[in-house]
């Protein structure tokens, strides 16, 4: 259960960080594992890009807010738009369904094509993380499930919690083998 | 539902994903578990919260418009069905198909129990 490295908090004190980016002196600014370590015996090596780790950079957080509302609005506007089915939450579950096949798209093509850096790792935080990690959705899938159970509609619930999941599987893995021509396409266009 | 509802229901959602990507940083800084924990923990919790807001709105304790920016703009961007389906897949093309269940079915199972129990826990108010 606990984390094997005592000293993991230390990369979330971002002040310290910081500081030993902004100066420009810290060994673990440059490096990967290889020096600091050495030096400050037991301290966890710092990300591998050797300055503070992305969830703490404020840049990267406001695309992955800016996404998350972009992706939220449009999920609660498709919501709007579309009525239940007879209790079903039709709107999530397509929501949900088309996320996943979107996300397996995107990773998929962005790891060809290169390592998660610079640009390809803003598309990644803004439309992944932001767009439609705010766009999909799963405490709706889990509260909605649980409404249907307390009113004793066993069936319905396991079918919509049921369904969700694996056609969401299927939507990934389909996703993920058009991310994969995507990025195969772009790598043979690099060589031509 | 007011446009400006719309706005702060969308805006909430911007800072329920930034939250996301937080939490999830943070529990992997900490856990380094070849499993995504993350993802568990914050749909978890964020479906616990949900049932707790659907709960009290249900029971008019507070108006619908509180609903919609705690519970579909902040909770539905904090919690995430795409990056779990992801994680899942990924976990059954490295062969590990228990891993793989244990996070499609099992964490199903675990934010509907949550979501249950936030229901319940505001039906006490």
């Amino acid at each position: 259960m606990n984390s094997p490295d005592p000293n993991a908090e230390l990369p979330m004190d971002s002040d310290v960080e910081e500081l030993g980016a902004g100066e420009g002196s810290s060994p673990g600014s440059s490096a990967g594992a290889l020096s600091p370590g050495a030096l400050s015996p037991g301290v966890a090596p710092p990300a591998p890009a050797g300055s503070r780790p992305a969830h703490l950079r404020p840049a990267y957080l406001a695309l992955v807010a800016l996404g998350g509302a972009i992706g939220t609005g449009l999920r609660e506007a498709i919501s709007l738009a579309t009525p239940a089915l007879g209790g079903f939450p039709i709107a999530i579950f397509g929501i949900n369904v088309v996320g996943a096949f979107v996300l397996g798209a995107l990773l998929e093509a962005l790891a060809l094509r290169g390592p998660d850096e610079g640009r390809r790792r803003r598309i990644r935080l803004f439309v992944g993380t932001g767009v439609l990690g705010g766009f999909t959705t799963y405490s709706a899938l889990a509260t909605d499930t649980a409404l249907l159970l307390g009113d004793g509609s066993a069936a319905p619930a396991a079918l919509y919690a049921g369904l969700t999941v694996v056609l969401g599987a299927i939507a990934t893995w389909g996703g993920i083998a058009l991310g994969m021509r995507w990025g195969r396409e772009r790598q043979r266009g690099v060589a031509s | 539902m007011t446009p400006l509802v719309f706005v702060a229901l969308a805006a909430a959602g911007g800072v329920g994903a930034a939250t996301r990507f937080f939490v999830d940083g943070a529990v992997k800084a900490r856990i380094r578990w070849p499993y995504p924990v993350g993802t568990t923990i914050i749909n978890v919790s964020g479906s616990l919260l949900l049932g707790f807001v659907t709960g009290v709105a249900l029971g008019h304790l507070v108006g619908v418009e509180w609903q919609l920016v705690l519970g579909t703009g902040f909770l539905g961007g904090y919690t995430t069905f795409s990056t779990a389906s992801f994680e899942t897949v990924r976990l059954l093309q490295t062969g590990r198909p228990w891993a793989a269940l244990a996070n499609g079915v099992g964490m199903l199972v675990a934010s509907v129990a949550a979501a249950t129990l936030g229901l319940w826990l505001a039906s006490l108010l």
